[in-house]
């Protein structure tokens, strides 16, 4: 199968992933959305490493990995801080962080 | 060819001539009120110890040859830099030996009336700390053997003169008349700066003996300028048109100040300064009738300004005006002059102090009134003052054989070898003097009492009437002592140059008109002043009088052309700096707080527009990357 | 005792000192000032010790050397060392720190707007006493900029948090001003050591290394220009002068004789340190340029001087002018002038604390009012001060006997000799400087006593001793140097003779040529 193929669906994964980011209100799902393109990043990195040839691209997935679970950690506990202070979770509201 | 001697014996005392009095006032401005008691003493004395070292001098330098009698004296090095090379070292010759004699004697004679003047002033000691500072400064003026030195002597009694000036400074006129007198000094300083760095270029040093020894070697262009600059300092120092307008506001200041400083020394510190540089001014003829001319002008503003004053005091300062117009004019004439307008200046000194320190003892009687339709009859109430100054007034309208007569002679006899015409306007200058001079001492001592109710004049304490009656003592026969006695065109010739051209007339018959025409003046004058009676209320005078009382516009003059332009452009400055030059940094500050203030806008708070702006960056950069790639 | 590392103990000791005064509790104001004035008082006398051993007729072209790696990677290194410029220069800072010290002895407490504390002020004056004996040493040009900019530092909180109502808008526009400058200095800075790798194979800071190096022209006049642009910002030159008569009005009066009397030096003090030699050509192509500017800053500052309503804003601006004599003076390249324009810097150090100074010594007695109208008559019921204040307006109207008419004559005359007409106009900017200077002693001391000053029902007092004893150096140093300049002479010209033989301008003719005066033109 054409590694090429691979990039197409991180692509297209990623895609998803902003358009979720940009067009959801829901935290989690945005949330959700954001996991995704880290996914399809980590996608394309294992299918450059292997149309490479070698493991560089491998051990980078690896790292997003792990920033990824730290970051599932700091983001969740920030959602769930917001939904208990407005009992909501659209990420539209706390908007007072602004000029 | 004058040689010049190291300063021995006696001449090494020449830096303790200038340290004396310049130690007494230092130790009378820092002592403070300590001083009040003994201070006025110290100052007194020690201008006379620098009057003994000074006669001490005079006859240690009359035991010598008379191309050996300049002596200089090295005190120490001041400025070096470079090829500019400027010691603070003093010379002593004929010319600086009578100005230093005038300075110290008068100047003590001066001093010990102020004991008399000033008794009742809070503020004494100050005021002689003040003398003491002018005496050393003026000493320094006239002893110093460069330029440079001389500037700072120069600015020095500026600086006293300032400060006495506006000694009764809680008068916001005195103090007015203070700054006004600095301020017209300093455009006079411009041009003793101007010479002083233009004689450096030109002959590569300062000092005198350098700069007199190679003019022939400078072309005339230059001289000129030199001339010209040197004119226009001697100009401001001894108020001589166009920068006469301070004199007369000058006195404002205590009387004796008005004598010593503003008649009898610092104002002639301007023929000082021509007749010590008449090597320059001989090899510029140009410079030389500039002069003449600038003599000639004051003159008659003077003498002019002088016939219309109803204050004593301003109307002796039009005379004094006019009497040193006389003797710039005399320099101007060349080496046929130089030595009548010392002789002239020495004479006026006496006489003119005498007459300033009368008018003082009048004025210390009369409850310091100075207007002269308040006065009249005194000649009975105060003898001795009255003897005094008529002793002045016969001196300086110039009747035989008081010594103003000598010299005032030898002047319009230096003008009639020169030209026919300048002499005869200095004649027509003499009538005037014998006209507003009769008029002054007929306003003051004859006529009616036209006293205010409360005053009640009386003769002055003795430590006033003596040093009036040594002054009147040398008004009268100083001017034949000098010129008989002492040959002073022979003692000033080494330094100075004389020389002596036939006229068309025999002597006899100048002096004939000339006194004539002082004769007529004052019969003028007489019989307008004393026959008649002197209204109270000054009369409304013709368009001259009315003229002459306003300084024949000086003060006018000055405000319409410098004063108020400077002052307008500088208001215009001040805005332009606020509004334009600091309105674009406060313009360039707001622009980008605007600038700021308008990005910040973007910052919306939604955490979806970042996130939106974040892939429209991505995307615009993977475009450009494309782009970059495909080119 | 010459291997004694002299400039850096110098500038130690007052960084110790002000660490320890900042550690003060702040209970102890007095204690906190006891210490500064002590530790400002040995700096003194470690650079007059200094300055005993300074050999004036040596040939090295710097003395006291010292030098260490630094940043061995971009050839930084820390190395000081003083020629006879920088050397009167920090005496001059030396010499005003306890003056300012003692002067300031009660500014601090007595001011209820102030936010700092009394120690902080203190601690800043050393810190800052550090930071300029540096800038004045540093013989690495790199170092030269680091204590540039951060001189900043102390000053911005002297003025943001010890001054009057305006000013932290005051401090803000002098330190954005200043960085503004320090940045085009720092851009011309990384193109000088670029420069200096391409022509001396690895990069350098080192000033002798610099100047040794011959730069295409066309360069130098771009690196000329990054450097000219802080320096006169710093000094400061129209028209970039906006900046010193806020800092001036709002500051304290100790903080303005050390801003205005010693760290405005360093603009020119660069400029006939770095420019010249380093540049050389570029400063003879823009001199004209600068020559203009001075002009226009003598000129203009003593005309709006003439109308000022506010003193601190009076001095400013008559510092402007007084900058405009000094950048003139270095920019002929002759001897004379530039030795003029180094005794002027001493100069007016010596009269801006002497106006300031008494000018704070007076308002400090009246509610801290600037306003010339509200002041009058003081001199009769305050004739030491009003004595004090004469002499330090006399000394900056250059009167002679003074040494800023030393410096002054010098000047003019070093201008004259080079460009007879530049010479001749400057020289007239001595008449306003008159008028200004006695305008505002007219106002303020004579004449009847203004009501306002007897308004709290007793009237101003005279000078108390603390403040006399503060004021009588200056004003010593001021006449004394004035009729015996060779210690400061002595020093300076052999530096500036150095300075002059690398820019290689030749001397002006001793026989001028008068062509513009004389018809006949000249015989030469």
């Amino acid at each position: 199968m054409n590694p090429a193929n691979y990039i197409l669906l991180s692509a297209l994964l990623f895609s998803i992933g902003a358009i979720g980011v940009l067009v959801r209100r829901n935290a989690i799902i945005v949330f959700m959305s954001v996991e995704l393109m880290l996914n399809s990043a980590n996608l394309a990195f294992v299918a450059f490493a292997r149309m490479n040839g070698n493991l560089d691209g491998q051990v980078v997935a690896f790292f997003v990995m792990v920033v990824a679970a730290a970051e599932v950690v700091v983001g969740l506990a920030i959602i769930v801080t917001i939904f208990r202070t407005r009992r909501s979770a659209s990420i539209d509201e706390p908007n007072l962080l602004k000029y | 060819m004058t040689e010049i001697l190291p300063a021995e014996g006696v001449f090494s005392l020449l830096w303790v001539l200038i340290a004396l009095p310049a130690a007494g006032a230092l130790i009378l401005l820092l002592g403070g009120r300590r001083t009040n008691t003994w201070g006025p003493y110290l100052g007194i004395l020690t201008v006379v110890g620098s009057a003994v070292i000074a006669v001490l001098m005079l006859l240690a330098m009359m035991a010598e040859p008379a191309e050996q009698r300049t002596v200089i004296q090295n005190v120490y090095d001041w400025v070096f830099v470079g090829s500019f090379q400027v010691s603070f070292a003093l010379q002593l010759d004929q010319l600086s030996i009578v100005f230093v004699l005038l300075i110290t004697l008068v100047g003590a004679l001066i001093f010990i009336y102020s004991l008399g003047y000033m008794a009742h002033d809070p503020d004494r000691r100050k005021f002689f700390a003040y003398l003491n500072l002018f005496v050393a400064a003026m000493l320094l003026l006239v002893l110093a053997n460069n330029y440079l030195l001389l500037y700072v002597g120069w600015e020095g009694v500026g600086l006293a003169s300032y400060l006495l000036i506006g000694f009764w400074q809680r008068k916001p006129t005195a103090a007015a008349a203070a700054k006004k007198a600095f301020v017209i000094n300093r455009v006079g300083d411009v041009g003793l700066s101007v010479a002083i760095m233009l004689i450096f270029v030109t002959f590569g040093s300062v000092t005198f003996q350098d700069v007199f020894g190679q003019v022939g070697e400078a072309n005339e262009g230059t001289l000129t300028a030199i001339g010209l600059l040197l004119l226009l300092a001697a100009a401001g120092k001894s108020a001589q048109f166009p920068l006469q307008a301070w004199l007369l506001d000058a006195m404002e200041g205590p009387t004796p100040v008005s004598a010593l400083i503003h008649a009898a020394t610092m104002v002639t510190a301007g023929v000082y300064l021509i007749a010590r540089s008449n090597a320059i001014y001989n090899a510029a003829t140009w410079a030389a009738t500039a002069v003449v001319v600038v003599g000639l002008i004051t003159i008659f503003m003077g003498a002019i300004i002088g016939s219309a004053k109803d204050d004593i005091k301003k109307s002796l300062a039009g005379s004094t005006m006019s009497q040193i117009g006389y003797m710039v004019f005399a320099a101007g004439l060349g080496p046929i002059g130089y030595v009548f307008a010392i002789f002239h200046l020495l004479t006026h000194g006496v006489f003119k102090a005498g007459l300033f320190l009368g008018a003082g003892s009048v004025m210390h009687g009369m409850n310091d009134g100075v207007n002269m339709r308040r006065y009249g009859a005194l000649k009975g109430v105060m003898v001795i003052t009255f003897i005094t100054f008529m002793a002045g007034y016969l001196a300086i309208i110039g009747i035989p054989p008081f010594s103003g007569f000598w010299s005032k002679d030898e002047i319009i006899h230096a003008a009639f070898e020169r030209n026919s015409i300048i002499g005869a306007a200095a004649i027509l200058a003499a009538g005037i003097t014998g006209f507003y001079m009769t008029r002054m001492v007929a306003m003051t001592f004859f006529g009616k009492k036209r006293w205010e109710d409360d005053v009640h004049p009386h003769e002055s304490p003795k430590v006033m009437t003596i040093p009036l009656i040594i002054l009147a003592i040398g008004s009268t026969f100083m001017g034949m002592a000098l010129l008989f006695w002492g040959n002073i065109e022979y003692w000033l010739e080494p330094v100075v140059g004389y020389e002596s051209v036939p006229t068309p007339l025999p002597t006899w018959v100048y002096i004939v008109v000339t006194l004539v025409v002082v004769i007529i003046g004052a019969i003028i004058g007489w019989v307008t002043y004393a026959r008649k009676d002197v209204p109270i209320e000054a009369p409304r005078g013709n368009l001259l009088t009315r003229a002459a009382r306003q300084d024949l516009y000086g003060d006018a003059i000055n405000d319409v052309l410098v004063v108020e332009p400077t002052y307008k452009s500088a208001h215009a400055l001040t805005t332009f700096d606020n509004k334009a030059v600091d309105g674009f940094v406060t313009w360039t500050a707001s622009f980008v707080g605007d600038l700021s203030k308008r990005l910040r806008r973007s910052q919306t708070g939604f955490a979806r527009s970042y996130a939106l702006s974040m892939v429209g960056g991505a995307i615009i950069l993977l475009v450009a990357l494309i782009l970059v790639r495909l080119s | 005792m010459t291997d004694f590392p002299w400039l850096t103990a110098i500038g130690v000791v007052p960084l110790i000192g002000s660490l320890v005064v900042a550690l003060l509790p702040k209970s102890k104001p007095m204690l906190a000032k006891q210490i500064a004035m002590i530790v400002s008082l040995v700096v003194l006398g470690m650079t007059i010790a200094m300055a005993l051993q300074f050999d004036g007729k040596s040939t090295e072209p710097f003395q006291f050397v010292e030098s260490y790696p630094w940043i061995p990677a971009f050839g930084v290194n820390y190395s000081v060392g003083v020629d006879g410029i920088g050397l009167v220069l920090i005496a001059l800072a030396a010499t005003l720190v306890p003056v300012t010290i003692l002067a300031g002895w009660r500014d601090i407490e007595g001011d209820q707007e102030s936010e700092g504390s009394v120690k902080g002020y203190f601690a800043l004056v050393l810190v800052l006493e550090a930071l300029m004996i540096g800038v004045f040493a540093a013989t690495d040009v790199f170092l030269f900029y680091v204590f540039f900019e951060v001189m900043l530092v102390p000053v911005y909180f002297m003025i943001g948090r010890y001054g009057g109502p305006q000013r932290s808008y005051a401090a803000i526009k002098f330190l954005l001003y200043s960085l503004l400058g320090g940045l085009f200095m720092l851009a011309a800075l990384v193109g000088l050591y670029v420069v200096s790798i391409r022509q001396l194979g690895s990069g350098t800071f080192d000033f002798l290394a610099l100047v040794g190096m011959d730069i295409d022209p066309n360069t130098q006049k771009m690196l000329f220009l990054g450097f000219f642009f802080a320096f006169a910002i710093k000094a400061p030159l129209w028209p970039f002068h906006t900046w010193l008569p806020d800092a001036a009005a709002e500051s304290k009066p100790g903080t303005s004789v050390l801003l205005i009397g010693v760290l405005d030096k360093v603009g020119t003090f660069g400029m006939i340190r770095y420019l010249l030699p380093i540049f050389p050509a570029a400063s003879e192509f823009y001199a004209p340029v600068v020559i203009g500017m001075a002009l226009i800053g003598i000129f203009y500052g003593a005309y709006i001087a003439l109308t000022a309503k506010d003193m601190k804003r009076l001095f400013a601006y008559s510092s402007m002018s007084h900058f405009g004599f000094i950048t003139l003076g270095i920019f002929v390249f002759t001897s004379i002038g530039q030795t003029g324009s180094v005794v002027y810097m001493v100069a007016h150090g010596l009269s801006t604390a002497a106006l300031f100074l008494t000018a704070g010594f007076l308002m400090s007695r009246r509610r801290e009012s600037a306003l010339i109208s509200d002041y009058g008559g003081v001199n009769k019921v305050a004739p030491v001060l009003a004595g004090f204040f004469l002499v330090a307006v006399l000394s900056s109207l250059a009167l002679p006997g003074m040494v800023s008419f030393i410096g002054e004559f010098l000047v003019l005359l070093g201008a004259f000799e080079r460009y007879i007409w530049v010479g001749a106009l400057a020289t007239l900017g001595i008449v306003i400087t008159a008028a200004y200077a006695l305008r505002l002693y007219q106002k303020s001391m004579t004449g009847p006593l203004n009501p306002s000053l007897e308004a709290d029902g007793n009237t101003i007092t005279d000078l108390k001793g603390r403040e006399i004893t503060a004021l009588m150096p200056i004003a010593a140093l001021t006449v004394v140097l004035g009729f015996y300049p060779a210690p400061l002479l002595n020093v300076i010209e052999p530096a500036v003779d150095r300075t002059l033989e690398i820019v290689q301008v030749d001397a002006p003719d001793s026989g001028l040529s008068l062509d513009g005066l004389s018809s006949e033109g000249s015989e030469q």
